[in-house]
């Protein structure tokens, strides 16, 4: 008795485990379903957060002597700032194995003996160039060597004298400087300069082989204008092409391409139809984009553009920074379109040009005469208060916005704001573009088309298969069809770009030959076979329409082939391709929507026949036979009866065609250019979501904000099919209450 | 007239348009199957070889030897431009040749005009030779050497024999002894790396593992010097080819595959040929980038790969199922549940691709490659995409369709079933164990086939989670722990994009893709057909117990 007791309740206990185990089971589709749509979130949400500063450290400093600038290293773990006494001291950001945080590593003396420090101007490529107060100046970079000891990476800060440790006149006639600008490459050096009488002079030091190893250089000066007048914003771009000069909020653009002359370029006034003053200036990373901070707290933006019959600086866009203070200082990224702006009372704005975004802003500093710097990688900030304070930055994705993917944006070369998706480029300073627009409509244009061709064959075909069809042919039928739906797309594809395409391009004529020609020919055959007598109507009745009309079909097909090329003679001047584009000046790209479409038309066909013969099967037949009884004919039952009841799940039917349509990626891959353009033209290709994550994921570097935006385009698609699939099956569960009622 | 009427108001025209849809869609499948089949089948056909004496427009002979490809009917017109003498006709019929000899001419293919051509033969003694690189060449042989003296003709296929053998050999040794030797000897390094990560490294650790890979290398060495002695020994033989311009071509047989006379055999041998090729195809190894050669590793993958998916979906999807059948009530949790199922049907597959690349492959791999393989980092083991992220990928992706599948084998199944179990004491879970899943098995059975097929055929996902255009290794081989699971694979759906999209020479490897796609249709069309074979006698089964 014990021992069956006992086994009653192992089986118990096995029954509710087995209970447990199975709901959990079920459980995890759900879970699945809600597991890929928070992941597809969660990479995501990252591109949409603004940007944080956060503060890190903040190293004492000697107060004797006042900070004129600063930096930090690449991993933002050593601090550095350049004093009046002409000292660069390096501190410990952070402490580690080997020193203490705010520790001194290196303090040396960047003067020699009786030299007087008039200005420190800090580049964006990490040099400090020392005027001195005689009109010469010393170019400086500092530097960190790693080195692994033992597989233990230790940085060591020295200084690095690109120029050689000599200080250099900027003017030939050694004079003093009363404001300058400064940049170099591995070549090339440039000083413009405007001297203490009056001249406007650039000096170009060319190197004699690298200056990334030999210091050795050849001068050359020249004189861009006499009596100049005080300069209030000077610079010069990182390609050394051209100077920025802003006087009395006027800019003159001038050319330092020419070794011989430096002509004036282009002058304009960015102000000039307000009250407000140019406060500030800087060149935004890229060489193209001249930023003005203005007197009532506007950033703008100028560029040139490229209209029809010339090139000229335009403002793009404005960036409001304050509404009571102007913008004094601007600070853009080293490599990316960012810029901080800071007023004078130390507020900070952190902006994004392309995206017109506004990421952070902020009390940062004390006053705007604090030095600034932003790290190597953009992601810490260094000043100088009192102490030398460092700060994180986390702002990833700055070139990312909701209206920079959805909206037209005007970037920097292009002549008018555009949707463009460009997400790489063989140059450096390229910018990525990443507006969904394209590829979304590129989606949206190849499921129209696909629908185009499906939904009146498939549902036509449902329509017979389902109401007038013989249930013994049916039954052969029906699977047949849905066979389709079996063939893996990708073999769709292939046929669809290397067969049809061609052939649809050789015999463009007979592809909307066709669109007549098969209604008619079935029209005509239908009339034939009411006209032929009655005993033959008994061997072929009319529920074998399909079948009588088989070869009457393939012959017109073929015919339609077959006139191809005498319509193209008559019709084209012989090639209708190129009637195409030369007459009607459309484009013409072998791999077009009309391939897409029949391709994936094809692929759509079976979904949409399948659902649709169900719903219009399982009609109740009480409604058609009361319908019938009534002397209604069988076309007036379909039409008045059938599908009226059918009609949802028709509807959902077309609705999950849709969602299989949006989602295809194989075809619209091989049987499209791919090219994401908007253009809802039947001969131009598209590029859709789907394609385009097939295309671009397996290079998107992991984390970037291309990769992140890819999976926003998947996120999109899922979005997409979930509501038509929700909606159809929303529908269909609806329509089968209704049926079990009746 | 009125006749006319009353034809058109019964809505007879109507009724016989609907009738047309379903005859397109008819011809649309069959036709779509029988193009695949008859351009796949006839990449095995052995086919006739042809020389050309053609005359150009300045009257210079040339001679074109080859496989016709393609005839295409132009327009005169395009061609009078080029000078040539259509005598007044308005189309013009031309050939694509495929004239191989790649060292000898820039494209192994070309069109020539009919009108030029003065005369079409089939000579007896031309030859095809299949070789491993350069593709075909096609010629007369002049003289075959053994060994540097001239010999038989006859002896050809003696020598080619030896030359398989040996070069089966060749294949063996490589691959799999010194394979196993570069693969032990990774494995060594990688043991070192973590005692190192580890801090067990002992002098007499590392004095073992030197040990060991001196040993290793020693074996190396000698392998190696077998290896250069097959292969000096399968260098031993060549034949002297005549081209179509009159070059002579000296062919070592080493590079030879197979040498046919295709103009000599009649039809039995023809048929012969064409299984062999078949046998080939699957069987091999492929070559030239891979568009000549078989497809074996392709095919390889796709079926581990499925079978991974199988062993997961399976179990996961009839546990769904059943919880969906048996146990869920009729609420809302339930319908949501239902939306879910449809929903993971309806997400586009290239959506699971995403999500198993950003889940499975970084996340869950790069973890995995943290805890239990730090001492391969930076270079990952399960952190890339592999056959197992793969599989897990098309799991979830085939789930709404095993769980489908076998909730509507449960449905078919009789309440008095369930009802007498329960009524002599069994359990629910007995009841389900014992009675409803042997009944459900064909359903459960189907569903997985469908699945199946369905992982088979898709190519999408595959793309970011584990396919590669050409795997140097099986994720299957001779090397503990015999089954690779992070490896990459090759499979025949994206073998077909590759081949028939990214290949440099697209014309010359359609046939092999056509070839495969035949075989990956075959495979799908197999599997869908059993699977609604076995779901129509289930149904037929179940509708005679129901009355």
């Amino acid at each position: 008795m014990t021992v069956s007791a006992k086994s009653f309740e192992a089986r118990q206990v096995k029954n509710t485990l087995a209970r447990w185990l199975i709901s959990a089971g079920g459980v995890s589709v759900l879970f699945t379903l809600v597991l890929i749509f928070l992941y597809l979130v969660y990479v995501i949400k990252p591109v949409f957060e603004s940007a944080t500063i956060e503060p890190v450290a903040s190293i004492p400093v000697a107060a004797s002597s006042k900070t004129l600038a600063v930096g930090i290293d690449e991993q933002k773990h050593i601090a550095f700032h350049i004093n009046q006494n002409g000292n660069i001291n390096f501190y410990q950001t952070n402490s580690d194995d080997k020193h203490q945080a705010n520790e001194l590593l290196l303090s040396q003396s960047l003067l020699a003996e009786g030299e007087v420090i008039q200005e420190v101007l800090a580049t964006n490529i990490n040099q400090y160039i020392i005027l001195l107060n005689n009109g010469s100046a010393r170019v400086i970079q500092p530097s960190f060597k790693v080195n692994f000891v033992a597989d233990e990476r230790t940085v060591t800060p020295t200084i690095f004298y690109p120029l050689g440790d000599e200080a250099i006149f900027i003017d030939e006639q050694e004079s003093e400087i009363d404001s300058f600008s400064f940049t170099m490459n591995e070549e090339r050096a440039i000083f413009v300069a405007l001297t203490k009488d009056k001249r406007f002079i650039k000096t170009s030091l060319i190197a004699e082989d690298d200056f990334n190893y030999d210091s050795e250089f050849s001068a050359e000066y020249q004189i861009i204008a006499e009596e100049f007048s005080a300069i209030s914003h000077l610079a010069i771009t990182p390609d050394l092409l051209i100077s920025v000069v802003v006087k009395n909020n006027n800019v003159t653009l001038y050319d330092l391409g020419d070794d011989w002359d430096v002509p004036v370029i282009t002058e304009f006034n960015p102000v000039y139809d307000t009250s407000a003053n140019i406060t500030s200036m800087a060149l935004l990373s890229g060489s193209s984009s001249i930023l003005f901070g203005t007197s009532d707290g506007e950033v703008l933006q100028w560029f040139e553009v490229a209209s029809e019959n010339a090139r000229k600086y335009q403002q793009i866009r404005s960036f409001k920074a304050s509404t009571d203070e102007p913008v004094s200082k601007i600070y853009p990224e080293t490599y990316r379109k960012s810029f901080y702006a800071v007023t004078p009372t130390g507020e900070v704005g952190v902006y994004y040009t392309t995206s017109e975004a506004k990421l952070w802003q902020g009390k940062l500093l004390n006053s705007d005469q604090q030095p600034f710097a932003i790290a190597p990688r953009a992601n810490g900030l260094i000043t100088s208060s009192s102490t030398l304070d460092a700060f994180d930055v986390e702002n990833e994705h700055p070139e990312v916005t909701w209206s920079a993917i959805w909206q037209e944006v005007w970037y920097e070369g292009y002549p008018e704001p555009d949707y463009i998706w460009q997400s790489t480029s063989g140059s450096d300073d390229f910018e990525a573009k990443f507006s969904l627009m394209p590829i979304s409509f590129g989606t949206l244009k190849a499921a129209m088309y696909a629908m185009l061709f499906a939904v009146p064959i498939a549902i036509s075909a449902a329509i017979y298969t389902a109401y007038f069809m013989p249930p013994g042919l049916r039954k052969t039928v029906k699977p047949t069809i849905e066979l389709m739906e079996a063939l893996p797309t990708v073999i769709l594809g292939f046929l669809a770009g290397l067969w049809l395409a061609p052939l649809i391009e050789a015999y463009l004529p007979a592809v909307f030959l066709l669109l007549i020609v098969l209604p008619l020919a079935t029209v005509l055959t239908a009339f034939a076979w009411f006209k032929t007598p009655k005993s033959l109507k008994l061997i072929l009745p009319e529920s074998f329409a399909p079948l009588i009309l088989l070869p009457f079909l393939l012959f017109a097909g073929w015919l339609s082939f077959e006139c191809s090329p005498v319509i193209e003679d008559a019709l084209f001047g012989g090639d209708m391709r190129q009637y195409i584009t030369n007459d009607l000046g459309i484009n013409f790209d072998q791999r077009n929507a009309l391939v897409v479409g029949i391709a994936m038309g094809f692929a759509v066909v079976p979904t949409i026949f399948s659902m649709t013969e169900d719903a219009i099967f399982s009609v109740p037949k009480h409604l058609t036979s009361g319908s019938l009884a009534l002397g209604a004919t069988q076309w007036q039952t379909l039409v008045k009866v059938v599908l009226l009841t059918a009609s949802p799940g028709i509807f959902s039917a077309v609705m999950m065609g849709l969602g299989r349509a949006v989602g295809e990626t194989m075809i619209v891959l091989m049987a499209t250019g791919n090219t994401p353009v908007i253009d809802w033209s039947i001969f131009q290709g598209m590029r859709t979501l789907s394609a385009n994550i097939a295309v671009e994921m397996p290079e998107s570097e992991v984390g970037s904000s291309h990769y992140r935006i890819l999976f926003l385009a998947a996120f999109v698609l899922f979005v997409f099919t979930f509501i038509f699939n929700t909606l159809a099956e929303f529908v269909r569960q609806r329509l089968r209450e209704k049926y079990s009622s009746l | 007239m009125n006749n006319l009427n009353k034809w058109f108001k019964s809505g007879s025209p109507w009724v016989w348009l609907s009738a047309g849809g379903v005859t397109l869609s008819l011809i649309s499948v069959v036709g779509l199957l029988l193009l695949i089949a008859s351009n796949g089948l006839s990449y095995f056909w052995p086919s006739q070889l042809h020389q050309f004496e053609m005359l150009d427009v300045e009257g210079t002979p040339s001679t074109v030897i080859g496989e016709i490809y393609d005839v295409e009917s132009i327009p005169a017109e395009q061609l009078i431009h080029t000078g040539i003498d259509v005598k007044g006709a308005e189309f013009v019929e031309r050939y694509l040749i495929k004239t191989g000899n790649r060292e000898l001419v820039n494209l192994d293919f070309r069109w020539i005009a009919a009108p030029l051509i003065q005369q079409q033969s089939q000579p007896k003694d031309l030859v095809v030779i299949e070789r491993r690189t350069n593709g075909n060449f096609y010629g007369f042989i002049e003289q075959v050497y053994m060994d540097g003296k001239v010999v038989e003709l006859s002896q050809l296929n003696r020598f080619m024999d030896r030359v398989d053998d040996l070069q089966d050999e060749i294949f063996e040794l490589q691959k799999t002894d010194i394979g196993a030797i570069n693969y032990d000897l990774e494995r060594i390094r990688l043991k070192s790396r973590k005692a190192e990560i580890d801090g067990e490294l002992t002098p007499q650790l590392t004095a073992k593992f030197a040990a060991q890979t001196k040993q290793l290398k020693d074996e190396y060495l000698t392998l190696e010097s077998k290896l250069n002695k097959l292969r000096d020994e399968v260098q031993r033989d060549k034949i002297v080819v005549r081209s179509m311009g009159g070059e002579k071509v000296e062919i070592n047989l080493e590079q030879v595959i197979h040498i046919s006379f295709n103009n000599q055999l009649n039809m039995l041998e023809k048929i012969g040929m064409f299984f062999a090729q078949i046998g080939n195809f699957i069987f091999a190894e492929p070559r030239e980038a891979n568009t000549e050669g078989g497809v074996f590793p392709a095919i390889f993958g796709t079926v581990l790969m499925v079978l991974l998916m199988t062993v997961i979906v399976a179990p996961l999807g009839v546990v769904a199922a059943i919880y969906l059948h048996e146990y869920a009530g009729n609420n809302a949790f339930t319908k949501l549940l239902r939306i879910a199922v449809i929903n993971l049907a309806g997400v586009p597959s290239i959506v699971y691709g995403v999500f198993g690349l950003g889940f499975f492959v970084y996340m869950v791999g790069g973890s995995l490659d943290q805890i239990f393989y730090p001492e391969s980092l930076p270079s990952p083991t399960f952190g890339s995409p592999g056959v197992l992220w793969s599989a897990l990928t098309l799991a979830i992706l085939t789930l709404p369709v095993v769980i489908v599948s076998t909730e509507e084998g449960l449905a078919r199944i009789p309440a008095s079933m369930r009802h007498g179990s329960l009524a002599l004491g069994a359990t629910k879970a007995e009841t389900l164990w014992r009675i409803i899943l042997p009944i459900a098995s064909p359903a459960i059975m189907t569903g997985i086939i469908l699945a199946i097929a369905r992982a088979a055929g898709e190519v999408a996902p595959l793309m970011l989670v584990g396919v590669v255009k050409m795997a140097p290794t099986l994720p299957l081989d001779g090397n503990f722990p015999f089954l690779h699971l992070e490896r990459k694979f090759m499979h025949l759906g994206f073998h077909i994009y590759d081949v028939g999209f990214q290949s440099p020479n697209v014309e010359a490897a359609r046939p092999l893709v056509y070839a495969t796609a035949l075989l990956l249709v075959t495979i799908i069309v197999a599997l869908n057909m059993t699977a609604v074979s076995i779901r129509n006698r289930l149904r037929e089964k179940y509708r005679s117990l129901e009355h």
